[in-house]
């Protein structure tokens, strides 16, 4: 489904084109006036139903955030709706006098209840997060338990926090003055906050900051490439995710009047992963339906369960469990991946002329170019060891502006090596590298995303369930600044539409005009590969790294590739190819430079070279 | 705090920190082999130590009708797949003799007066249920997705766990149960008391690694497993197929965890969910040697065993706090130590 | 020429929208060693896990006379196909002996004085590995460890040994001991095809040749023929259609 509540989609006959909503959208208005109905129709038991169903709904939409879109597996989150829980009670419950001085308005006061409980949740997240985000692959889950489980002991063992027994006779909610004090009444509550996260979140990922965190799932190395900072936008995922905690903790304290450390054990926090799959993990509206099933089946499994088998016991356990299993064999998207799947299938989007839709936007402020024929790029002595070996040794060249060089070479030769030295993935030994006029050679990949620099990888790396305009727009990233709250609030439309055109212009420029709202996906290879060239240029770039562009080409896609180069270098650009294909290299470059066993054997005009005994002998092989 | 109370302390320290060492390698083999994190280490502990415990009660033992039915499934899945691939549907001599073994045993088990067999019977046909179990399991839930993304093998064992658990439940009951020490009395070490527990665990414990690492180091099998481990395109191009790898990886993690469970059962009061707990402290054994080191796992283990056995002295409520919260600087300093690591599919 | 050990009839693979390989057609007899050679890219390596079955692919693979392949790369190994992949997929932290004794793996049944007797006999072939037994493999040179990847595979007692750009990263001394070795193999009734880059080292030791270019057999014929051919040349270097008199200098 796509992000965003009102989006403009091509229009099917392109006679009207005017905004049309979302899927999104549509859900919302279907939404609104069966919730504004429910509580006056539904008997209580079932509208506490609902209640529980939204506040576990909004922990959920966090989960969904943080491991459906930035795949990062926590089971922590019960643990956090502990925290504002707690927090939230303590302040309720505590009698002004056991307050300090300064503090004591706070007891009683839901509000204060509120912004401590956020307060806190927050900040104990940052910790948390600081340390845990950092840890890659299994850590992380495992840190996750591992906290979950200490917060959980926590709870039951501080004696001002009632122990095992918890905190209770926590008054009604009071709020400027309405008395939330039924079931009916916080309904609207929950579901008004529920509906208005499930809003910024949808903005979220729609936006300069939503593609960062989208892009950490899978793309992380192409992301930091084009300057994303993927601790940041990690922990911008995982503090969302907490203040949803936090919100549906103080929902909870209000709702059930009271807390104790059960509901926030380490079995919750594997409850609402349970919930987040089952609904869909990778879909906002997963989050409402996880909720939503899971409650309804536990309801449901409980009581008749009992009757078929004539016992108790803890039989939802062992069904939710199985199901799960079921799941990741079969169904890995959960039932929002699987209804979304089936719309899809009918509505493929056609390469239809999209860039009429976009609004114009001012275009984005370019950095001065160099002049034609200045030195651009210029290795000196580069040489990089690998313990005895020797990767490569004295590599020394110069790229001008408007100039294509080809680094060619055996398998071996050393130029992957290279490569990754002048991207800044990997640094020198000795030697210097220097990208007009100034050392780079042991910055990062991402210092560098910012100053002139851009490469596309030998493996197509891209988004594939992205558009095509989406993907091009993260080479954009460093040109914006609008952040989580403006991409929330929706206040960053206008930077947002001159990224978005930038990228769009950039598409116009490689030749992809045509498919800028299709899934990246579903491109053939060298569009793929041209998308990369695109994303590489939003970057607004004067050198071009390109890591063996043709490689896996049929012929006319390889003929479109040269001519971009060739165009692309006549608007002043150097470009360093590093390239097997002798044919597409030939007759496209100015000047080839040829390695071998990680040394230079020849450089020069390409009809030298393929004439250069030197290079004959490294390319057919040497057994004399 | 006299030296008295220390040995005290030090000798629980060791007696769990040897079970949590024992644990500890058995994630780390499964994980090396499999890349699964083996959560439902845990049940094997618990269901050997409560299956032990029914045995000598005299009530009935049900771990087996669990066996029967994981048999069952298996067998069902491979005639599935045998189906599938060729056509029609085919049992296999595997399958079916894993469901007979299954049956046999139930009856065996559900039949014989076992309460009067003995600590060492009990101890085999406690072993004979699980081990097998644990090659079921390997069988039903992670074969089909051998190859999926680990954090998927990570879901999926927190849902076999939480299945085993219920299943825990239905089979055991909600009390503890804790069973007959193997013998009485103890070593009189200088002015220590060794309780004579604690020598059986610490004995069969070193005797086990031993075990483990005779088979690793001398046997073909074993040096089959860590090739497995070690590389698993190589494993294959030898003949080695991963099923059977990940297979034999679960039936000795089954065999280290009913062996754990038999050894503390008379110590610890074990509950139907206990082995979560437990075999957590074994994760951070096996945390602390980067899941790859065995030794450093191992000692890591008995360290986690010390520090729990004195934060229950000092500060008894606060112990699991303190435990898992060691593990964060421990992940830490883990996970820099293998910076760059990313999470690309 | 006897019937095939293998024979390949249009072999097609393709990943996703790219076809890597379109209607390839090779065979290899008994005692041969067939080459094929082709410049980076060619879809050498894709035609390997393609006959093994690990790709997926239409065509027909026909191996000891009986069709079809397992997607289980044991499966093909029980059958007496053994490959040496580009990576070699050594048990690094292990050593050459185990190595070794792992490559028996399939007669794992066989008591040890038999796997022992095996042993020696590879031993007499790669003098070398005899002298470092005991070291681990991830110590050894590059040439050393390319050599263990063979001596396993042979453990595995196959008819037909496939090696993938087994001169990859060596250096030019080695390689030729490397070939030299290769050459040796034919003499023990194994049957190789080999998979290569360097033509000139792959055309002196095979008895013939297919070239393949962009996932199509280019050009075929005995090796010593092709070894004079200037196409195999333009092949490599892309001079498609530029004749030069650039042959073996």
């Amino acid at each position: 489904m796509k992000p965003g509540v009102l989006s403009k989609t091509p229009a099917a006959r392109p006679t009207v084109s005017m905004p049309r909503l979302s899927p999104s959208g549509w859900i919302l208005l279907a939404l609104l006036p069966v919730l504004a109905v429910a509580p006056l129709v539904l008997p209580t038991y079932q509208v506490t139903l609902a209640n529980n169903i939204g506040i576990f709904a909004l922990a959920t939409l966090g989960l969904v955030l943080l491991t459906g879109v930035a795949g990062m597996t926590s089971f922590g989150q019960a643990a956090f709706i502990g925290v504002s829980a707690y927090a939230t009670a303590y302040l309720a419950t505590v009698s002004a006098a056991d307050l300090p001085g300064p503090l004591a308005w706070m007891a009683g006061s839901p509000l204060a209840g509120l912004a401590v409980g956020l307060v806190l949740t927050l900040a104990i997240a940052t910790v948390l997060g600081a340390v845990t985000l950092r840890l890659s692959g299994h850590y992380l889950p495992l840190g996750t338990i591992a906290w979950g489980l200490s917060l959980f002991y926590l709870f039951g063992n501080l004696e001002f926090l009632g122990g095992h027994t918890g905190l209770s006779g926590i008054p009604a909610l009071n709020l400027f003055g309405i008395a939330l004090d039924n079931a009916e009444t916080l309904f609207y509550l929950i579901w008004a906050i529920l509906l208005l996260a499930v809003v910024a979140t949808l903005n979220l990922l729609d936006s300069r900051v939503g593609r960062a965190i989208r892009a950490l799932r899978g793309g992380q190395r192409m992301s930091e490439s084009m300057g994303v900072d993927s601790f940041r936008a990690k922990m911008t995922a995982f503090l969302v995710a907490a203040l949803y905690a936090g919100l549906a903790g103080w929902l909870y304290a209000y709702t059930q009047r009271f807390v104790s450390p059960a509901p926030f054990s380490l079995q919750a926090g594997i409850d609402f992963l349970f919930m987040a799959l089952i609904g869909g993990v990778g879909q906002v509206w997963g989050a409402v339906i996880g909720a939503a099933s899971v409650t309804f089946a536990k309801q449901w499994l409980q009581d008749l369960l009992p009757h078929l088998l004539g016992r108790t016991g803890n039989f939802e356990a062992i069904v939710f469990g199985l199901l799960i299993v079921l799941l990741m064999q079969r169904l890995p998207g959960g039932i929002a991946g699987w209804i979304a799947k089936a719309f899809e299938r009918r509505r493929r989007p056609t390469g239809v002329a999209d860039s009429l839709e976009l609004p114009t936007a001012e275009p984005l402020p370019r950095r001065p170019m160099p002049q034609k024929g200045e030195v651009v790029l210029e290795a000196k002595g580069v040489t990089r060891r690998f313990g005895g070996l020797v990767a490569n040794r004295d590599i020394s060249f110069t790229v001008r502006a408007g100039e294509i060089l080809a680094v060619i070479g055996p398998n071996g030769a050393g130029k992957s090596t290279l490569f990754n030295q002048l991207s800044c993935v990997d640094h020198p030994t000795s030697g210097e590298i220097l990208f007009r006029g100034e050392r780079i050679d042991g910055r990062t990949a991402r210092a560098m995303a910012g100053a002139g620099l851009s490469r596309s990888f030998q493996h197509v790396k891209l988004l594939p369930t992205m558009s095509v305009l989406e993907n091009v727009a993260i080479g954009a990233h460093l040109r914006g600044s609008k952040g989580v709250a403006a991409a929330a609030l929706r206040l960053d439309r206008t930077e947002e539409a001159r990224l978005l055109d930038e990228a769009r212009r950039q598409l116009v420029r490689v030749g992809l005009g045509q498919y800028l709202h299709v899934e990246a996906g579903s491109l053939a290879l060298g569009q793929q590969r041209i998308l990369e060239i695109a994303r590489a240029l939003c970057a607004d770039p004067c050198l071009l790294l390109l890591d063996e562009p043709a490689a896996g080409l049929r012929f006319l896609e390889k003929q479109a590739l040269a001519e971009l180069l060739v165009k692309l270098r006549s608007e002043g650009m150097a470009i360093l190819l590093v390239e097997h294909d002798m044919d597409f290299v030939m007759g496209l470059v100015d000047r080839v430079y040829v390695m071998e066993f990680g040394e230079r054997i020849a450089e020069g005009p390409p009809e030298t070279i393929q004439t250069n005994p030197a290079v004959l002998e490294a390319y057919l092989g040497g057994v004399e | 705090m006299n030296l008295q109370i220390v040995m005290l302390l030090g000798q629980d320290g060791i007696t769990n920190g040897a079970i949590y060492a024992l644990l500890a390698l058995s994630i780390l083999l499964v994980f090396t082999v499999t890349r699964i994190l083996l959560i439902p280490q845990g049940e094997f502990v618990a269901f050997a130590a409560l299956t032990m415990a029914a045995m000598q009660g005299g009530t009935p033992v049900r771990l087996g009708w669990l066996l029967l039915a994981l048999s069952a499934a298996a067998l069902v899945m491979d005639s599935h797949a045998a189906w599938r691939r060729d056509g029609r549907i085919a049992v296999r001599r595997g399958p079916a003799l894993g469901l007979a073994y299954a049956a046999g045993l139930t009856a065996l088990t559900t039949l014989l007066p076992l309460a009067d067999a003995g600590v060492a019977l009990q101890a085999l046909v406690t072993m004979a249920l699980i081990v097998p179990l644990g090659l079921a399991l390997y069988r039903v839930f992670y074969q089909p997705i051998a190859a999926a993304h680990p954090l998927v093998l990570l879901i999926v064992s927190i849902a076999v766990h939480v299945v085993l658990v219920g299943v825990g439940l239905l089979m055991f009951g909600p009390e503890g149960a804790r069973t007959e020490p193997f013998s009485d009395g103890g070593l009189r070490l200088g002015m220590v008391m060794l309780n004579s527990q604690t020598i059986w665990v610490v004995a069969v414990s070193l005797a086990l690694i031993l075990g483990l690492y005779l088979f690793f180091e001398r046997s073909l099998y074993g040096k089959a497993l860590r090739a497995a481990a070690v590389n698993r395109l190589g494993a294959e191009l030898v003949g080695i197929s991963p099923e059977l790898a990940g297979k034999a990886s679960f039936a000795l993690a089954a065999l280290i965890g009913s062996l754990s469970g038999i050894l503390i059962a008379p110590i610890t009061t074990i509950y139907y969910d206990s082995g979560f707990i437990i075999s957590l402290k074994g994760f951070v054994g096996a945390i602390i040697g980067g899941l790859a080191s065995y030794p450093v796992a191992a000692l890591g283990a008995l360290l986690i065993g010390q520090a729990e056995s004195f934060s229950t002295f000092w500060a008894s409520s606060y112990k699991e706090v303190i435990v898992f919260t060691l593990i964060l600087p421990v992940l830490v300093w883990r996970s820099l130590s293998h910076h760059g690591a990313e999470d690309e599919e | 020429m006897s019937a095939p050990l293998l024979e390949v009839t249009d072999l097609c693979v393709s990943y996703g929208k790219i076809e890597a390989l379109s209607n390839a057609s090779l065979r290899v007899g008994e005692g041969q060693i067939v080459t094929v050679i082709g410049p980076n890219g060619a879809g050498k390596t894709t035609l390997l896990s393609a006959i093994m079955g690990v790709l997926p692919s239409r065509g027909r693979v026909s191996f000891l006379g009986q069709d079809g392949q397992s997607p289980a790369i044991q499966d093909m190994v029980a059958r007496g196909m053994s490959l040496v992949p580009e990576k070699r997929a050594l048990f690094a932290s292990m050593s050459v002996e185990d190595n070794l004794r792992l490559g028996g793996f399939r007669f794992h049944s066989r008591s040890k004085r038999e796997q022992d007797a095996a042993m020696e006999e590879l031993y007499v072939l790669f003098p070398r590995l005899k002298e470092r037994r005991g070291q681990m493999a991830a110590t050894l040179s590059g040439g050393e460890r390319q050599m263990l990847a063979l001596a396993r595979a042979l453990m595995g007692g196959p008819k037909l040994l496939m090696l993938d750009e087994p001169s990859l990263g060596l250096a030019p001394l080695i390689v030729r001991e490397v070939f030299r070795i290769i050459a040796e193999l034919r003499s023990k009734g194994v049957s190789i095809l080999l998979i290569e880059q360097n033509a000139r080292a792959a055309l002196r030791v095979a008895d013939y040749a297919y070239v393949l270019e962009l996932g199509r057999i280019a050009m075929e014929g005995p090796a010593s023929q092709l070894a004079h051919d200037p196409r195999v040349v333009a092949a490599y270097l892309g001079m498609a259609g530029k004749h030069q008199e650039m042959l073996a200098s």
